[in-house]
């Protein structure tokens, strides 16, 4: 009998060291590439030739940096991307938060067709509407501004059906109905009472938002021609159309546009990953 | 008195009335900024792209309408088919995997003895943070056409085959794409299957324990199906995202990107035709097709995994 069960624990704990094996593989196959894109900012282009591949870091880290900044922008493209999320998450909150507050807790007549419609331009391919898109921008004189990139983040149909849900579940009726009574207007209630209780679920639709928007490439890459208002995407996206491929300066640009937003991720990696889990089960 | 109370409650129901539309007029203010930005530069562009498409347009001169001919030369162009035949292969490689990996990943990391969870939690979801064009950046190092890339010294040195020129070749750029895709996409497919996974009442595992249910059959009947929800929106989204790759080949290959027929996508063909070679026609038309496109094959995915647990049910009875 006691045979058994000490062969069951053991079956038990070969599982568990495969289990711990797999993922263990797993989590190193998915910090290798960053790893090996630290070691190639720090050597020179040459080492890429060396067999065996060289995987110890080298001390070129700042030298092919600067090779970056010859080569573009870097420090232009991380604000101009920097400035393009903030005002688009800005704006995006507040329209979101704005129409979800109407959904959840006003009546009017065609809300529900409205809202279902909102819902059904998410399903919409953005290539759909790509090249109308660029000449309304092109028109409107906005070609190589970073308004002409934003206006199109703008639409957010996720944001207000996430904003809907939260505010109708978190935001009691009782608590509206006492501030009207009291003489609050619909703007104040929505300024006072609403905004207040759904900041949680402003900072999962903000880290969604913001992340979206910083690693989008198609719209930036067709809106964005003049290097001036690159964003760092387009801008990193130029290292490899060079003609002298240089390999520790390519890795070099993406490392150092990548390590910010990696440490914000590492500092609040729980938020991280609940916002944008939540933000596609929902 | 009587009269009084009645004075009251005919001004409540008055200032209820003009409430109520007061509600009204605030609930449209407040949904209107969206549906004018969506007029404005969702549905109006859409609807231009279709009108478009029947017209012969190089962006300057005036347009003339063209009937079908833009559809015509679009799927007449074997490279438009190459391009599907890409986007289609890219697609099945760089996502289906991923499914099946992120599946078992979420499993296990839902292991009750796991320590280390939010190590490998953090890690696994590390890729997903990457923007695009960072990892095809990456990618494109790691998989460069030279005999010393890390991937072709791991092929000639481990697994004693040729070196393959993955920037230039047919399979080559394929693996090498897909690769990419699956290696920032598996962390988060992974993180809402876990969601999923968590989701399942626990009672039901027990129930079925107590009836002696063992842990494949709890996996098979239990798992599975209740995982039904989070599988169809995973294969939703990345069938939608795998017919509108662009940015991964586009910087994987960046100089060739626009002459090279081994990874160009249907996006890519759409963007090439409209914006290197200025005829806006046929890619208005090519974006048409591609919506047609997404469409079949995000509703065949939806049967395929709505039948899922189906055939369970049956077996059950």
């Amino acid at each position: 009998m006691s045979d058994t069960i000490r062969k069951n624990r053991k079956k038990i704990s070969i599982g568990r060291i495969f289990v711990y094996v797999f993922l263990f593989i797993t989590s190193i196959l998915s910090l290798f590439p960053f790893y090996w894109m630290f070691v190639m900012a720090t050597r020179p282009s040459a080492a890429y030739n060396s067999i065996p591949p060289t995987l110890t870091p080298g001390n070129m880290l700042i030298e092919n940096f600067k090779k970056v900044l010859n080569e573009i922008d870097f420090f232009g493209g991380m604000w101009n991307s920097f400035v393009l999320c903030a005002v688009v998450t800005i704006v995006v909150l507040f329209i979101s938060s704005l129409a979800g507050f109407a959904f959840a807790k006003f009546k009017f007549p065609g809300k529900n067709f409205l809202f279902v419609a909102i819902l059904v331009t998410m399903i919409i391919p953005p290539q759909l509407g790509l090249i109308p898109q660029y000449f309304l921008i092109a028109n409107a004189n906005l070609l190589d501004t970073l308004p002409g990139v934003m206006i199109l983040f703008f639409l957010n149909p996720l944001g207000i059906f996430l904003m809907r849900q939260y505010i109708s579940g978190a935001v009691p009726d009782e608590l509206i109905e006492a501030a009207k009574l009291d003489g609050c207007s619909n703007l104040r209630i929505y300024w006072r009472i609403v905004l207040p209780i759904i900041l949680p679920a402003f900072a999962t639709l903000g880290i969604i938002v913001f992340t979206a928007v910083w690693g989008e490439f198609l719209w930036q890459f067709t809106i964005l021609r003049d290097p001036e208002t690159y964003t760092i995407q387009v801008a990193l996206a130029q290292l490899s159309n060079t003609n002298n491929i240089d390999f520790g300066m390519i890795l070099s640009g993406v490392f150092w546009a990548t390590v910010p937003l990696l440490i914000v991720f590492l500092l609040f990696n729980r938020l991280f990953i609940s916002s944008i889990t939540e933000g596609s089960v929902k | 008195m009587n009269a009084s109370s009645k004075k009251v409650s005919i001004f409540k129901k008055r200032k209820f009335r003009s409430e109520e539309k007061k509600d009204m007029i605030s609930g449209y203010l407040y949904i209107a900024p969206f549906f004018i930005i969506f007029a404005l530069i969702g549905l109006y562009p859409a609807l231009f792209s279709i009108y478009l498409a029947f017209q012969k347009w190089n962006g300057l001169s005036p347009m003339t309408f063209n009937g079908l001919a833009n559809f015509e030369l679009v799927l007449t162009d074997p490279l438009f088919w190459k391009s599907v035949y890409n986007t289609i292969i890219m697609g099945i490689m760089g996502t289906a995997p991923q499914l099946v990996v992120g599946l078992i990943l979420a499993y296990l990391l839902n292991m009750a003895f796991l320590k280390f969870k939010s190590y490998f939690r953090v890690t696994i979801f590390m890729p997903y943070l990457t923007s695009m064009v960072a990892v095809a950046l990456i990618f494109s190092v790691l998989f460069s056409n030279h005999e010393s890339s890390l991937a072709n010294y791991v092929l000639t040195h481990f697994f004693g085959l040729d070196p393959i020129a993955w920037a230039a070749s047919e399979w080559g750029t394929k693996i090498a794409i897909s690769l990419m895709v699956f290696w920032r996409w598996v962390g988060y497919n992974t993180i809402i299957y876990l969601a999923g996974i968590q989701s399942i009442p626990n009672d039901l595992y027990e129930a079925a324990t107590v009836d002696g249910a063992n842990k494949a059959q709890q996996l098979w009947y239990i798992t599975i199906p209740m995982m039904k929800p989070f599988i169809i929106l995973t294969v939703f989204t990345s069938t939608v995202g795998a017919m509108q790759l662009f940015s991964e080949p586009t910087v994987f290959l960046g100089a060739d990107a626009f002459t090279r027929d081994e990874a160009m996508t249907i996006v890519m063909y759409l963007y090439r035709d409209a914006f290197r070679l200025q005829s806006f026609g046929t890619a208005s038309a090519t974006a048409i097709i591609l919506l047609v496109i997404i469409t079949i094959f995000a509703l065949i995915n939806l049967r395929l995994t709505q039948g899922l647990g189906r055939k369970k049910r049956r077996v059950k009875k």
